[in-house]
């Protein structure tokens, strides 16, 4: 137990250091470097978290596809490799004042409604078990429209992509 | 202290998308504001997945499952948008698109 905690502080520490450096770093490849930090940490969590399918998918997708994606996008539009001083824009600080505000909304409600209630572990582990048998059962049963749709939006979203990017 | 809290995932999961809001918010260049947008759906996925964990089912992965699916979609269409927009204006810098302003 004590050592769930110690690895989840490590993790969330990472974590909360490069997704800040994401939003303030001055260098578009840099912060898409940190963002692959974030996203790594995410998949770490879901591991503490008992979800070891989750964790996969985490790293096939976001960290093997999205942020190729995101480095390709930065190619693309020639963004300066080099400090680009201009990343942020003239109202910066009202962002920065909305996000603080939320944050501290969403703390005081988190740490009034939920104080210091412990994780299920029992059920945690009762999900550890079998997880990726148990997410394909509840996938292709009780979700498995929701499931065709996703489809059906991936293609979608695909042929979409084509028909905005080609020239013609 | 010895035991895992469901309060400090959904904490993290707050700064996180609190930190998301910022760069959507506050940043120029739309690659950055794409990749801010990453940040705000992982913590919705954290938030899903522990309340997964802590009522013993598994119900939030399979959430967790199609929101990796959408925001896989909404990157790709997101990129192709930013990608047009600089053909036709060499610049992605979001504070120069305002023609749409009111």
């Amino acid at each position: 137990m004590v050592a769930q905690n110690i690895f989840f502080y490590a993790i969330a520490a990472v974590m909360v250091f490069s997704a800040i450096r994401v939003v303030t770093c001055k260098n578009v490849v840099h912060a898409a470097m940190y963002l692959v930090l974030v996203l790594a940490g995410v998949a770490a969590q879901y591991i503490l978290l008992a979800s070891e399918f989750l964790a996969a998918t985490q790293v096939l997708v976001y960290i093997g596809a999205i942020v190729v994606l995101v480095l390709f996008g930065v190619m693309l539009t020639r963004a300066k490799l080099g400090e680009d001083v201009n990343l942020t824009n003239d109202y910066w600080y009202v962002g920065a004042f909305t996000a603080v505000i939320l944050f501290v909304l969403l703390a005081t409600s988190l740490l009034d409604h939920y104080g210091d209630e412990p994780l299920d572990q029992a059920n945690a582990e009762t999900q550890l078990a079998n997880n990726t048998e148990q997410v394909a059962d509840a996938l292709f049963s009780a979700y498995v429209v929701p499931f065709q749709a996703v489809s059906v939006l991936l293609l979608v979203a695909l042929v979409g992509a084509i028909a905005l990017a080609r020239r013609d | 202290m010895d035991d895992l809290m469901l309060n400090q995932f959904l904490l993290l999961s707050a700064i996180l998308f609190s930190v998301g809001v910022y760069g959507v918010l506050a940043k120029r260049n739309a690659v950055v504001v794409l990749m801010s947008i990453e940040l705000i759906l992982n913590a919705v996925n954290i938030n899903l997945i522990a309340f997964g964990a802590h009522n013993g089912t598994i119900v939030g992965s399979v959430f967790a499952l199609f929101v990796i699916a959408v925001a896989a979609a909404e990157v790709g269409v997101g990129l192709a948008i930013v990608l047009l927009i600089y053909r036709n204006r060499k610049s992605v810098d979001l504070d120069e698109v305002a023609q749409m302003r009111g």
